[in-house]
């Protein structure tokens, strides 16, 4: 059975099992067959891997069978009672709430219209009913067959638990910028990837999804990022495993293997008194994820299924076949006139389609053995075509969860596995630029057969002109690269109470993070883009280990007599990351290698460590006044025996004014706080591993030098800086958090100030001091300032209708403010953001005294029509001369300014919402304009024509301007990412409850910007894989 | 108690197990050797003189591209002859370039900033050759050599590379004397760290230069008696007589009488001229020829990049040129202005085959230098040998062919000049007989000549020695460089060619590098 087949298997309720069943068939068979017998020789055996996933998943499945097998037997059971929970207030439902058989972990939640159904052993059984934000009252069922039960609100929800590093705290003890969403609360629709269930919604957190091919992933960035060149993605905690968020071969982004139903909680660590217990590697802040765990009570099963399409919203805006015959009849030479084709083909449209989708999900939650077992299992497919033809992305997750507890309650254990196996093709995206660049008076098919029959441009002698640019449609069907990637990531944490010294635990994580891709790139010799090289057959395999070890002791105790409560952690952690990375010779469509390209070394495995110690220190006086200290120290492999050691320390301070006497009646506020904190944070993530160790490393064997009649193989000094150390941040939060009216209007605004010091970049060094001119190493500091503002109202609260506006705005400015080993004023800065066209042009510099990565262009000089005239640039310095001195700061690629707006509303049992994203401030350099909307790039020299940018017709550029700042634009934007409606159809069948829900993503965008897009990252648009139009149904039943 | 004092045992144990696990914070790259491994035997040496040659050749360690020595440049753009080559020929009337990316125009339009990517890309490769050096003749001085207990003949061998590492240094530093006048300074007393080098200017580089080629004479192999591809004596004496030729410039002394001296050396030391000229460019070229003293050596399966000569060829051939004529080719980006073609008698080589253009549909005078078709192509470079057959590389990519950095026919030329210009210990009568010896090896159809003046060397040098990186030079030591007394199509970006500033004769340092090392002030004009 492949993979397609099961989408169209079963649909029925009976057969959800079977397909369950048949999925964990699949997964098996899958994950055997690509581990044990179609290892490519190529390979080394990748022995660790096969044993762990052998194991594990022999185990987990095997676990997950009984599972099923005891889950039909509890169904059966009892009597069975329904009943309702409303708000004494105002009578209207409550949602969500709990309801457990006293004495047992037998339990289950309110819908949305507040009503259950629990099956309960006999009359005399005793009903506890509790929501967050409500008191718990307890009902016994007596003979009724409907119960109703009133909850009474409490003012707040300050006892609430939330997740932090190394253990969890009470919402009222927390000192720090923490912000939690969780699933109720997420982005709804088609997500292949974590992180964009909450993109938009937490203020101070941007998620900027990378394009549009299936399963791509996004930047993030929390307050901006912290550095320069050293990593600015925050470190990722899933379940308590801090993990490998680098890219892995053949995978678009390695959180696409995590499954977004599998999450149940996102935990956003913004800042260092918050995120200073994972000190060295928090400078970016932390994201906690937490996946949806077993529950107790009886069994409930959960099955969803979305069918999605995506569509090109957009296309890049080319000139016409009849536009560009126009343009060479004009301006051509007569040669070039001679290659004009009579077709008018839309290169575009030959390349983009209307993609379709499926993903389905399977879970069940519950406790068996007589609710001691606690589990939840799932399992989830989704197969989605790209919108670029040919690609494709599938993916199978399988997780479960055991959170048992023993001896007595001391014991609480915690399992966590989670695997997925994704199947990628990737299309080949050189088409996108191609399709843009190529004649459109051209056919697609050429009479002859070479080239895979694709029209394509050639030299005198019939081979492909070589600067040419290449038939897109060829360069989509003669490249067929797939791969296949499994990763899977567990823990198991114990967690003990030790016994006669009450409040004492410990805790024991172990954890790993394993991934493994492997694919294969092969382009037919018959393709131009190749033809010279006779194809490519190369495979491609990677592999990533990282194992995790924490120990910590944890002691929460209430001194009763002194009105104190104390929370302290203290413990240690191992962390090691391996990497295999597989070398190949690069081979020809054949199979035969390009010769010389044979490798010195079949592999290379560079790896890295971490050893931190930590603790934590909450001390609350009152439930009013708390302080946090936090301290942490670290070692790292990738510094000297003298540097690599890291001490990184954090106070807050929290003073809940609301629990003082003289607002704890007050009828309007709810919840007043004030925090303050100050810490700091290291960084060495995202930098090179040995960057401090002198050593040699050999050349390639199409890099040897010739003495002689025989060739040596070079041995080179690489640039090292000894002195390499740990970056580090120091961070000034705070903030007010508050409530009013029993919390309808809530919210914080919090303000930061956050420098980095010894900068890990990469700078130009004096040549002659070192073995390259632009050196790695600790220089420069960089400051930011921001302010966040989040508020959520309940506009509209009644029996039938509820309305929540969610509001979160970010202001933030980093600031470079020093950056050479040596100051100079007349520094004009670290060349970055290279563009398209010519060879290493650079449109962005670091320059002290600015943000980050500000664009350095000319000042482009306008005729009386307002039109650029070419090449006429503005002389700023007034020295009679337009050279690089003119150039000048202009913008940056960064908003100032966020947005996101959140808005839910719900009318019996209808639901609908909406989430936008703005950024306001942020500019984009239209490298696609500057690259391709010129003359020059319709005809050239080279013996072909080609396609431009319609923006050629504004300006009428013969030549590229690429410095003018004609091509950048303010590229704020207002995008209605997402509208969703659903109908909670009630129970359909006996126990089963239907809910329907359709949405759209990526609507509209209000901009200015004239481009495909005004969100890319780093703000230079250059041929980009589109962001599709997304429309979406789907079901969710409950059972 | 006991259970407690269990537990904190049982932590105890616990840390110290951590503890231990300390030094699994020390690693080591995988795939690299540490300077000790490297050092311990003769051939680790070899391989990082391979290095040290190969910096001059390739742009990095992998071929052709993957791991650059130069950064924030192309990689394809950083090698030393591709940068070399448009520093001393672009600027001048031997060649013009139809591409458009930033800075590559300023050559020809004589406007080029602190900030042009290809002059920062040259200065950075020769400062990177000088640092790589400098690391070689550190690790290989004799106390080290002894300490190593390497002893013998490895001994003598590593004495000899040492010499030949201190003649590459030499030569790196010529081309920054040469082009930029006062670049930093380094030696193999220097540390590698983040320091600040000292400037030098060209007096003191020119006497620097001088005496480590003539302290490296003894140490050197007897000419002709080394491996090909590495310097020997002739290498240093040619080097030599280049400096001393261009010493007025350098220094403001004339010193033509030591240029005679040591070209003399080299002509004497049994050279001879290749018989053909047309296959001094061709993919066999390092076979059986007696011309070449010093190569830089390029193989199109084994010594890869996309500089050096590959990009001599590729670049070369454009438009509707027959592919076939040069063996690679179709970038279609260098051609020459109409002034080289017009010192020969005849474009396609009648009368003198050193001729080398491609005519066709490619035009002498140039309208619009984007245009290949403008100006005429030039096929010095071939990726064919002297059979005919194709180069090594069965894509037709890479190139075969080695690119001399010193060879015969310019020490005849250098003699020739000294003597003009002053210098005793030779004659005319002599020079005449070098200078007829090229004519008659270029198969010149007219009479010998029986007298010369200094414009006909200039003249003959641009015949014999185009696009082989002299030009610049060559015009900056007659004096023809910025003035407006010589002009060429598009020189200082006008049509007809115009006069520009003094200050073009030297190029500025790098504006990267002015900020980042305190010590170093920019040439004039800049």
């Amino acid at each position: 059975m492949s993979l397609d087949e099961f989408s169209n298997e079963q649909k029925r309720l009976p057969g959800l099992l079977l397909m369950f069943l048949q999925m964990q068939k699949v997964l098996i068979n899958k994950i055997q067959s690509t581990f044990l017998t179609s290892i490519n020789s190529d390979f080394l055996k990748p022995k660790l891997l096969i044993m762990i996933f052998k194991r594990m998943l022999a185990r987990a499945w095997a676990l997950m069978l009984v599972l099923m097998v005891v889950a039909q037997t509890v169904f059966a059971q009892g009597k069975t009672v329904t009943g309702k929970v409303t708000d004494s207030g105002d009578g209207s439902p409550v949602p969500n709430a709990s309801v457990t058989i006293k004495g047992t972990n037998r339990g289950t939640t309110t819908d949305a219209s507040g009503s259950f159904r629990i099956a309960v052993d006999n009359n005399n059984t005793v009903l506890v009913i509790s929501s967050v934000g409500f008191g718990s009252t307890e009902i016994t069922v007596g003979s009724q067959a409907e119960l109703s039960i009133n909850l009474t609100g409490t003012q707040s929800n300050l006892n609430e638990v939330v997740v932090v590093g190394y253990g969890t705290q009470r919402k009222r003890d927390l000192t720090g910028a923490v912000a939690t969403v969780s699933s109720k609360d997420f982005v709804k629709g088609a997500l292949q990837t974590p992180e964009q269930l909450i993109a938009g919604k937490v203020a101070g957190v941007q998620i900027t999804p990378n394009g549009g091919a299936p399963g791509s992933g996004s930047r993030i960035r929390i307050r901006g990022g912290a550095s320069l060149s050293a990593s600015n993605d925050p470190l990722i905690v899933i379940d308590g495993v801090p993990v490998d968020n680098g890219g892995i071969a053949g995978a678009t982004n390695p959180l696409n293997l995590i499954n977004p139903n599998d999450i149940e909680t996102f935990t956003i660590l913004k800042d260092p008194s918050a995120a200073a217990i994972y000190g060295s590697r928090a400078s970016n802040g932390v994201i906690l994820i937490t996946t949806k765990k077993g529950k107790k009570g009886k069994i409930k099963l959960n099955f969803s299924a979305q069918g999605f399409v995506q569509t090109p919203a957009n296309k890049v805006d080319v000139l016409t076949a009849d536009e560009v015959r126009a343009i060479v009849n004009e301006k051509g030479t007569s040669s070039q006139k001679a290659l004009l084709g009579k077709e008018s083909t839309d290169w575009q449209d030959q390349i983009y389609r209307n993609a379709f989708a499926q993903d389905f999900n399977l879970s069940a939650t519950g406790a068996v053995g007589d609710g001691k077992l606690p589990f939840r299992i799932s399992g989830g497919y989704l197969n989605q075509d790209g919108i670029l033809k040919t690609g494709n992305f599938k993916r199978l997750t399988g997780s479960l969860n055991l959170n048992p507890t023993m001896f007595n309650n001391k014991l609480k254990l915690d399992l966590n596995l989670k695997i997925a196996r994704t199947e990628n093709r990737f299309a080949n995206e050189g088409a996108i630029g191609n399709a843009i660049t190529f004649d459109p008076t051209k056919p697609i098919n050429s009479s002859s057969a070479r080239y895979g029959g694709y029209w394509e441009w050639t030299d005198p002698d019939g081979l492909p002109t070589q600067l040419s640019n290449r038939n897109p449609v060829g360069l989509l069907n003669n490249r067929t690269n797939t791969s296949e990637v499994l990763r899977s990531i567990g823990n198991i944490a114990f967690d003990y109470q030790i016994p006669f010294i009450k409040g004492l635990r410990a805790n024991l994580n172990l954890g790993y993070d394993v991934s493994r891709g492997q694919g294969r790139n092969t382009v037919t010799d018959s393709a131009a883009d190749t033809y010279r090289r006779k194809g490519i057959n190369n495979p491609y395999y990677q592999e990533r280990t990282n194992k995790l070890m924490d120990f910590y002791f944890n002691y929460v105790q209430n001194f009763k007599g002194i009105n104190s409560r104390v929370d302290f952690t203290a413990g240690t952690g191992y962390q090691d990351f391996e990497f295999y990375n597989f070398n190949h010779p690069d081979r020809r469509y054949s199979g035969d290698t390009v010769p010389g390209s044979k490798q010195e070394f079949i592999s290379q495995d560079p790896g890295f460590t971490l050893i931190s110690y930590y603790g934590r220190f909450v001390y609350t006086l009152a439930n009013k006044y708390t302080v946090t200290l936090n301290a942490r120290t670290d070692g790292t492999s990738k510094f000297s025996k003298a540097n690599r050691w890291g001490f990184f320390p954090s106070a807050a301070f929290a003073w809940q004014i609301s629990e003082e006497n003289f607002l704890k009646n007050s009828t309007v506020v709810s919840n007043l706080k004030f925090r303050a904190g100050y810490g700091v944070t290291g960084q060495q993530d995202g930098i090179p591993f040995y960057g401090f160790i002198p050593v040699y490393s050999l050349s390639n064997n199409q890099a040897q030098y010739q003495f002689g009649n025989s060739y040596v193989n070079m041995l080179r000094p690489g640039a090292y800086d000894a002195d390499l150390r740990w970056e580090t941040t120091s961070n000034i939060n705070a903030a007010i958090d508050f409530g009013f009216m029993n919390d309808r209007i809530s919210g914080t605004l919090e303000g930061f100030i956050r420098k980095t010091e010894d900068l890990l970049s990469t700078v130009p060094i004096p040549a002659g001091s070192n073995f390259t001119n632009r050196l790695f190493t600790n220089v420069g500091n960089i400051e930011s300032k921001g302010l966040e503002v989040t508020l959520n109202t309940t506009a509209v609260k009644s029996k039938d209708v509820e309305w929540n506006i969610g509001v979160n705005f970010t202001y933030v400015v980093p600031k470079i403010t020093n950056l050479l080993v040596n100051a100079d004023p007349n520094f004009k800065g670290v060349e970055v953001g290279g563009i398209s066209g010519g060879t290493g042009n650079t449109i962005q510099r670091h320059i002290v005294g600015e943000r980050p990565a500000s664009f350095y262009m000319y000042k482009q000089i306008y005729d009386a029509n307002n039109k650029p005239i070419e090449g006429l640039y503005e002389d700023l310095n007034r020295d009679g001369i337009i050279n690089e001195n003119d150039l000048h700061i202009n913008q940056s690629p960064e908003a100032k300014y966020y947005l996101g707006i959140t808005s839910n509303i719900s009318v019996k049992r209808f639901t609908a919402g909406f989430v936008m994203r703005g950024s306001i401030g942020n500019y984009m350099y239209s490298n696609i304009n500057s690259n391709m909307g010129v003359l020059r790039q319709i005809l050239n020299s080279l013996g072909f024509l080609a396609n431009g940018i319609k923006d050629y017709q504004n300006t009428r550029f013969v030549n590229n301007q690429y410095f003018s700042d004609y091509y950048l634009q303010n590229a704020s934007f207002l995008r209605m990412d997402n509208i969703n409606v659903g109908y909670d159809a009630g129970e359909i069948a006996k126990n089963v409850r239907l809910r329907i829900t359709a949405n759209i993503q990526n609507v509209f965008v209000i901009t200015k910007y004239t481009g495909l897009d005004p969100e890319i990252s780093g703000g230079i648009d250059n041929t980009i894989y589109p962001r599709p139009r997304t429309y979406v149904l789907g079901i969710n039943l409950d059972f | 108690m006991k259970r407690i004092s269990v537990y904190i045992a049982s932590m105890l144990l616990g840390m110290a197990l951590l503890v231990s696990c300390h030094k699994q914070l020390d690693r080591e790259p995988p795939n690299t050797l540490p300077s000790a491994n490297v050092y311990a035997t003769e051939g680790g040496y070899l391989q990082v003189l391979a290095k040290v040659y190969g910096s001059v050749a390739l742009t990095g360690n992998q071929g052709p591209a993957g791991d650059g020595d130069v950064a924030g440049i192309d990689e394809g753009t950083s090698d030393f002859v591709r940068l070399f080559w448009k520093a001393q020929e672009l600027s001048t009337d031997e060649a013009v370039v139809a591409w458009n990316d930033p800075g590559i125009q300023d050559f020809h339009n004589m406007n080029w900033s602190s900030s042009n990517p290809m002059l920062k890309g040259l200065y950075y490769r020769c400062t990177y050759i000088v640092t790589l050096c400098n690391e070689f003749i550190r690790e290989s001085a004799a106390d080290k050599l002894s300490g190593r207990s390497i002893t013998g003949a490895s001994a003598d061998n590593i004495k000899k590379m040492r010499a030949e590492a201190r003649f590459i240094r030499a030569f790196a530093n010529w081309v920054l004397l040469d082009l930029y006048a006062n670049p930093g300074f380094t030696t193999e007393n220097d540390p590698i760290g983040k320091f600040n080098p000292p400037q030098t200017n060209r007096t003191q580089l020119f006497g620097y230069i001088e005496t480590e080629l003539k302290a490296i004479d003894g140490d050197l192999s007897n000419a002709r008696a080394g491996e090909y591809g590495r310097a020997d004596k002739a290498a240093a004496w040619a080097l030599l007589a280049r400096l001393y030729l261009n010493a007025k410039v350098y220094t403001g002394t004339e010193k033509n009488t030591e240029a005679i001296t040591y070209s003399k050396k080299v002509i004497d030391a049994g050279y001879g001229l290749l018989s053909n000229y047309r296959w001094l460019g061709l993919a066999d070229n390092h076979l059986n020829n007696p011309e070449f003293i010093l190569t830089l050596n390029y193989d199109g399966i084994r010594s890869k990049n996309f500089g050096g000569t590959t990009f001599l060829v590729n670049a070369s051939v454009g438009a509707d040129m027959d592919r076939n004529v040069s063996g690679l080719g179709g970038w279609g980006g260098i051609r020459t202005t109409r002034n080289l073609p017009d010192l020969f008698p005849d474009v396609n080589g009648n009368g003198d085959k050193r001729a080398q253009f491609v005519t066709g549909t490619q035009i002498l005078d140039i309208n619009n230098i984007s245009e290949f078709k403008d100006g005429l192509a030039v096929i010095k470079y071939r990726n064919r040998t002297r059979s005919g057959a194709f180069g090594q590389d069965p894509d037709r990519t890479f190139a075969d062919i080695d690119f001399p950095l010193f060879r015969l026919g310019e020490m005849y030329l250098i003699y020739a000049e000294a003597v003009k210009r002053g210098g005793t210990g030779g004659s005319e009568a002599q020079a005449l007989i070098y200078l007829n010896a090229l004519r008659t090896r270029a198969q010149v159809t007219a009479a010998p000549i029986g007298s010369y003046t200094l414009d006909y060397v200039l003249d003959e040098r641009a015949r014999e020695l185009y696009w082989e990186g002299f030009r610049r030079t060559d015009l900056i030591r007659y004096d023809r460089f910025t003035e407006g007394t010589y002009l060429w199509p598009w020189k200082g970006g006008v049509k007809n060619g115009t006069g520009v500033a003094a200050i073009r004769k030297i190029y500025p340092i790098p504006d990267s590098e002015i900020a980042a090392n305190p010590n170093l002030v920019q040439n004039a004009g800049y």
